[in-house]
């Protein structure tokens, strides 16, 4: 299209837009924690929370949350983007990253290259294994040294923080490896298939 | 190969411009900015569309806006509230000129919308400016044929801050299987006789279609509301997979 039209008097209220070049395009820091889920929250007791790793028609593992605890713990410091357009800068999370889940089922390396995260309430997102291993990734359950809130996906969630943060699926309760990539829950409704906030892909074809 | 290319993708949501035809005063805070985009959007009610505005030194900033009209209307229309410390908003509410031209693309979202070719009861639930996209499913409903009764629980800190009331009584008045419902947290007048205080179980239980007839629940409004409303609806039995919901955040 042509040059956008200037609307005038319209100026930047924020007096550093982007420190360090962290900000990715179209999008504002934000210091509270807003919070976006497509239904209510599920309120789920840790004692019967069970995550699945899944391969086929079949269970590799299922954790109880005791069991999720004592894997390896490792601790993430990582910007977040929501589509939405705001960022928050040092967040930090701690859980099990995906290759130490992967290791925990015996495996070298990931039998597949797509996943697909299952969560309470009917989410699901897709995400290619290449995003999630080399400790891109993990399950958290800790948000700034304290149990995640329910609204925010507590007792554990999804954190792929390199990409747009709806990748990162709140209560998530199984992960399901596909040969071949399938939408997930806003991927099949006009969002943006892989979602990379630097090359700004919110929506589907961007 | 990369995951973008795995599957294949459809036309990009161009950004187009948009010229602004006319802008209405809801309330004290709120505006309704109609606009001519280039080119029809053909949304459905409930989706949003981004919004971008460019200041003369290039700075460009973009928010994503309820659309309040129907799809039958002519024009796209816009409801905003200023937010104080916002950015976008207060250009919006307060500088923006019919004949004015910004930048906008979509329909987005293909979760938070609702046609009337649905036959079950539909029980819509607002909180403050949370009202803009369920007022584009009433202005659809009102346009369509009206096979299945409608509820709009709307709560508001006083009879001021109530956005399209005239609209809204006005819509209840002629069709008998619409009800509005007001709740006024703060303020309510002399002799007010509808609901004090915040939407609860009680005013829920009584005024939605029972969980067994299955409606179709939308609950948008800032994130602390609709999180207790939907977190009432699933401990009244109502089947949580058929509550949507939409949050409304502090963007600004």
């Amino acid at each position: 299209m042509d040059e956008p039209p200037i609307s005038p008097g319209f100026k930047s209220k924020r007096a550093q837009q982007n420190p360090g070049n962290r900000v990715p395009p179209g999008q504002h820091v934000t210091t509270d924690f807003p919070i976006l889920s497509a239904g209510p929250t599920p309120q789920i007791k840790v004692a019967d929370w069970k995550l699945a790793l899944q391969l086929g028609g079949r269970l590799l593992r299922v954790w109880s949350w005791d069991e999720f605890e004592a894997l390896p713990q490792t601790t993430i410091k990582a910007d977040i983007h929501c589509v939405t357009t705001w960022s928050k800068l040092d967040t930090t999370w701690q859980g099990v990253t995906f290759d130490d889940l992967i290791k925990a089922v015996g495996l070298s390396e990931p039998p597949e290259p797509y996943v697909m995260a299952h969560c309470d309430g009917g989410y699901t997102t897709n995400i290619p294994i290449a995003d999630l291993v080399g400790g891109k990734s993990m399950i958290a359950t800790r948000f700034d040294g304290l149990p995640i809130a329910p609204a925010h996906g507590g007792p554990a969630r999804l954190l792929v923080p390199h990409l747009y943060f709806w990748k990162s699926g709140k209560w998530v309760r199984r992960i399901r490896f596909m040969p071949k990539d399938e939408r997930g829950f806003w991927e099949s409704r006009g969002y943006h298939n892989y979602g990379d906030p630097w090359k700004e892909q919110r929506y589907d074809g961007d | 190969m990369t995951a973008t290319d795995a599957l294949p993708s459809t036309r990009r949501l161009e950004w187009q411009f948009a010229e602004v035809r006319d802008v209405l005063v809801e309330t004290y805070r709120v505006k309704t900015v109609l606009l001519e985009p280039a080119h029809p959007l053909g949304h459905r009610p409930g989706q949003h569309v981004d919004v971008r505005l460019t200041a003369d030194d290039g700075y460009q900033a973009q928010r994503s806006y309820s659309i309040s009209s129907a799809p039958e209307d002519k024009l796209l229309s816009l409801t905003v509230e200023r937010v104080a410390d916002g950015e976008v908003s207060p250009y919006l509410v307060d500088v923006l000129r019919v004949g004015d031209r910004l930048q906008l693309r979509g329909p987005i979202g293909g979760h938070f919308v609702w046609t009337s070719d649905t036959h079950q009861p539909l029980c819509l639930i607002a909180g403050g400016a949370g009202v803009t996209p369920l007022m584009a499913m009433l202005r659809h409903r009102d346009k369509g044929r009206r096979l299945a009764p409608a509820l709009l629980i709307y709560s508001a800190r006083s009879l001021a801050d109530v956005i399209y009331r005239d609209e809204l009584d006005a819509m209840a008045r002629r069709d008998e299987s619409l009800s509005v419902i007001y709740a006024l947290t703060r303020e309510q007048p002399k002799d007010w006789s509808g609901h004090r205080g915040r939407i609860d179980k009680t005013l829920l239980a009584m005024a939605c279609s029972p969980a067994s007839r299955m409606p179709a629940i939308y609950v948008c409004g800032p994130t602390s509301f609709v999180e207790s409303v939907s977190g009432f609806l699933v401990e009244l039995g109502f089947d949580a997979l058929r509550i949507k919901t939409e949050r409304f955040g502090p963007s600004g």
